[in-house]
């Protein structure tokens, strides 16, 4: 029940993190720590949640801050390797409508 | 036919890292039962975010640090997990109001981070009942055979509030 998180530096607006383990009430606000300072002006932060093997409503909730505070200064997010799991609780929120999903990790 | 087989109770300190084992706790009791997969991971869901709302909202007034109470009732054809707390009730027809899935229509500044649980516990459990008062119990089920189940039951009304 924890949660690591690895960051990539894709190039100097561009970031990774690869996130790996359980995301809930206890581990969501190392997301968020690590997350948000990322979320600047014009970036593109990439979250690989290929590893994560539960996320619910507390790490769905860092992904929505992370999404409005990038949305808010032209950045983006973009979430890869989604699993079906993943994909069902962002179609039941209404999250996969908003967030950017891309297949490929 | 309708009598509880078994019953199993948890007490837990109300911290978030006590949410996990419950977790676990789900999962082992449903698969005993023989959930398929997919259902075990819907409660694991929707059992953890009861226990969260229990240990963010009940007791962010009171000094007192809290319990959270889960009592897993095994029927012939279902489970039905209760979550307990102790804490300050609210107002089950107001915060029903707020949540909900996210509108794509809607300003992304009015996106709201909390709000979720409610609506992911609707939607992945066969039944939501939440009852105020002394404290708020939120009581989830879920059938064991999903095809043997009446319609009844997927009724888009599948909450109800006992206050």
């Amino acid at each position: 029940m924890n949660v690591t998180i690895e960051e990539q530096i894709r190039s100097d607006q561009e970031r990774t993190l690869v996130v790996s383990g359980e995301v809930d009430a206890f581990t969501a606000p190392q997301l968020r720590e690590k997350l948000m300072p990322l979320c600047q002006e014009n970036c593109k932060v990439y979250l690989n949640l290929s590893q994560v093997d539960y996320m619910d409503s507390t790490g769905l909730g860092v992904l929505i801050g992370a999404f409005k505070k990038l949305r808010s200064q032209r950045g983006r997010l973009i979430l890869t390797g989604v699993s079906p799991r993943l994909k069902r609780l962002l179609n039941i929120t209404g999250l996969s409508e908003i967030l950017e999903i891309e297949d490929r990790v | 036919m309708d009598q509880t087989k078994e019953i199993i109770e948890m007490t837990l300190p109300a911290k978030a890292q006590y949410v996990g084992v419950v977790r676990l706790t789900v999962s082992g009791i449903a698969n005993r039962l023989g959930f398929h997969y997919d259902d075990i991971e819907d409660m694991k869901l929707a059992v953890a975010e009861a226990c969260t709302n229990a240990v963010d909202h009940a007791y962010k007034k009171s000094v007192v640090k809290g319990k959270i109470g889960v009592t897993f009732f095994i029927f012939e054809d279902r489970l039905e997990v209760q979550i307990k707390d102790e804490g300050n009730s609210f107002d089950i027809a107001a915060v029903k109001k707020r949540c909900g899935p996210i509108e794509k229509h809607h300003p992304f500044a009015a996106m709201r981070e909390r709000g979720l649980g409610l609506h992911l516990m609707e939607a992945l459990m066969d039944r939501v009942d939440i009852y105020g008062g002394q404290g708020v119990v939120v009581s989830l089920t879920k059938y064991i055979h999903r095809d043997e189940v009446d319609s009844n039951v997927n009724s888009p009304t599948k909450t109800q509030s006992n206050r």
